[in-house]
């Protein structure tokens, strides 16, 4: 590892200020917020991460680490652990995809140490991102090439991508999360402000070492998820190589309202096929009014993996996912639910 | 550490190498270089313990490299084996992935902290022997402290719950039957006393 300067951030302000230099997912950006450090020391161990300066906002988590349920909707304290959203209870009866994505997400000991901010800001599992000793990766080495195209594809995405990069984001929160239409709020040098979720994570665009838009110095505080007659009846449905403890191949999270079989609304995201956290408006047009039926759900993940491109080892993808949410909105059909709140 | 042993000849490396070794930060208010050493203050199996670290040590090395613990293992040093496995304020973590510096002011708790004082075995390093829960060892550690939290934290309740919750510590030896047994003998004598 690199030497860096190390430095301790006890308010926001002194964050914001030390942060001053954070980038949009560079990864020769020059200083680097860290809160859990499951991704941040693991890549800075492999070269991948080359900050001069490390902030440890670890001293924050009391202020942003709540987790409440309320008539408005959940909030998610950035500085929560995933541990500690994934065991809330409240969690798991109101919006249960959240809770499923963190549960299945990990390890324990990852879960433990991991918070919910920076795991969806992790980074894809691409082994050409992950090891340097590939010099073309245009994530991480702007305008080198992708390695990925003509390489060991097999986990790859399939949606989202053009030709400067076919990574995948691997994270399982942030399917939930723009699924279920979160909100992110932020706080930097300019004060606090809040975005769509859905804005977080940016295109390849051909500019692939471009992951985010957060401001220089900018944190995420919390995520707040809207209320909404669909949340009970979600869920996160993960399908991977091994039954625990790994990344997903293909996952869906799916939120219904139904008014007996007839489909109010409907809320779609797709994990472990797309380049950035990816929620289908199309999969969900197909539905709404209609009768949810094996057929119906059918139709609705044949428009959701619409335009999915493929490279070879990763041509099993689009036709796992379709299976995936077809899976998942039958389950989540059949989820027995108690008296409405 | 009166005789010698494998594990002193292995470590005495280590003590010459820390010797010596003073903060370059001397200047209060000066920001930090990238070529500074930390003092690090933290309670490892209930005792203070002070430390001037390198700011990229982790706890895992800090452990075994500069305070000769080597009951906790180095795996893979990625975060992806368990081997590491302590308590950072009575939660399970992973060592080589937490930077000693971060671990300021917080309790850690090692392998070597489980035992009584007067040596009875901890219920569970216990169980591990009567019930055969490893072949080579080299996760033993790993798997002891984090089936330990696992317990503490009711997820032992069920076979699958164990083997979900305990997905974390891999055993390249495949003692998984044995380890799940060891756990179930411990988890039915944790909660009893």
């Amino acid at each position: 590892m690199r030497p860096f300067a190390f430095e301790r951030a006890g308010d926001p302000a002194r964050a914001s200020r030390l942060g001053l230099g954070t980038g949009q997912g560079q990864t020769d950006a020059a200083v680097q917020f860290l809160a859990g450090g499951t991704t941040l020391i693991d890549l800075m161990k492999l070269d991948v991460l080359r900050p001069r300066r490390v902030v440890d906002i670890g001293l924050l988590r009391p202020r942003y680490d709540a987790i409440q349920v309320g008539p408005n909707g959940l909030h998610l304290g950035a500085l929560a652990t995933m541990s500690k959203a994934a065991d809330h209870p409240l969690v798991a009866q109101e919006f249960p995809a959240i809770a499923q994505s963190l549960q299945l997400a990990a390890s324990a000991q990852l879960r433990n140490m991991a918070t919910l901010g920076g795991n969806v800001l992790q980074r894809t599992r691409c082994p050409y991102f992950r090891d340097p000793s590939w010099t073309a990766c245009n994530k991480r080495n702007p305008g080198s090439g992708c390695a990925a195209i003509r390489g060991f594809n097999r986990n790859h995405a399939v949606l989202g991508i053009d030709d400067s990069c076919i990574a995948q984001y691997p994270g399982d929160l942030a399917t939930a999360l723009i699924a279920l239409d979160a909100q992110v709020e932020l706080h930097g040098p300019q004060g606090a402000r809040h975005i769509p979720f859905s804005s977080l994570h940016v295109p390849a665009n051909g500019l692939p070492h471009i992951e985010n838009t957060l401001r220089s110095g900018e944190i995420i505080t919390a995520f707040h998820v809207p209320s909404g007659d669909w949340n009970r009846r979600s869920l996160y449905l993960k399908i991977r190589d091994r039954s625990s403890y790994e990344f997903a191949v293909a996952a869906a999270a799916v939120a219904l309202d139904l008014e007996g079989d007839k489909v109010r609304h409907v809320r779609i995201g797709l994990g472990g096929v797309a380049y950035r956290p990816w929620r289908s408006i199309d999969a969900e047009q197909a539905l709404i009014g209609k009768t949810l039926t094996e057929t119906a759900a059918e139709a609705a993940a044949t428009a959701a993996l619409k335009g999915a491109t493929t490279h070879g080892h990763n041509d099993y993808k689009p036709e796992l996912a379709r299976r995936t949410l077809v899976r998942a909105l039958l389950q989540a059909q059949a989820l027995p639910l108690g008296a409405q709140a | 550490m009166t005789s010698i042993t494998r594990r002193t000849v292995l470590t005495g490396g280590a003590v010459l190498a820390t010797v010596g070794v003073e903060p370059l930060a001397a200047t209060p208010g000066a920001a930090p270089s990238t070529r500074d050493t930390v003092p690090v203050d933290c309670l490892v199996n209930g005792k203070p313990r002070h430390l001037t670290l390198d700011v990229r040590v982790t706890v895992l090395d800090a452990l075994r490299d500069h305070l000769h613990l080597t009951g906790t293992k180095k795996g893979c040093d990625q975060g992806q084996c368990g081997a590491c496995t302590v308590h950072i304020d009575g939660v399970r973590v992973l060592s080589c992935l937490t930077l000693a510096v971060a671990a300021q002011g917080k309790h850690i708790e090692t392998i070597e902290g489980l035992a009584g004082a007067d040596g009875k075995l901890h219920p569970m390093q216990q169980a591990f022997i009567d019930q055969d829960g490893f072949q080579c060892g080299y996760c033993t550690p790993g798997q002891i402290m984090s089936a330990v939290a696992c317990v503490r934290e009711g997820h032992a309740n069920t076979d699958a719950d164990i083997q979900e919750y305990m997905s974390g510590n891999l055993c390249r030896c495949a003692a998984y039957p044995k380890i799940l047994a060891a756990i179930k003998q411990a988890r039915d004598q944790m909660s009893a006393t």
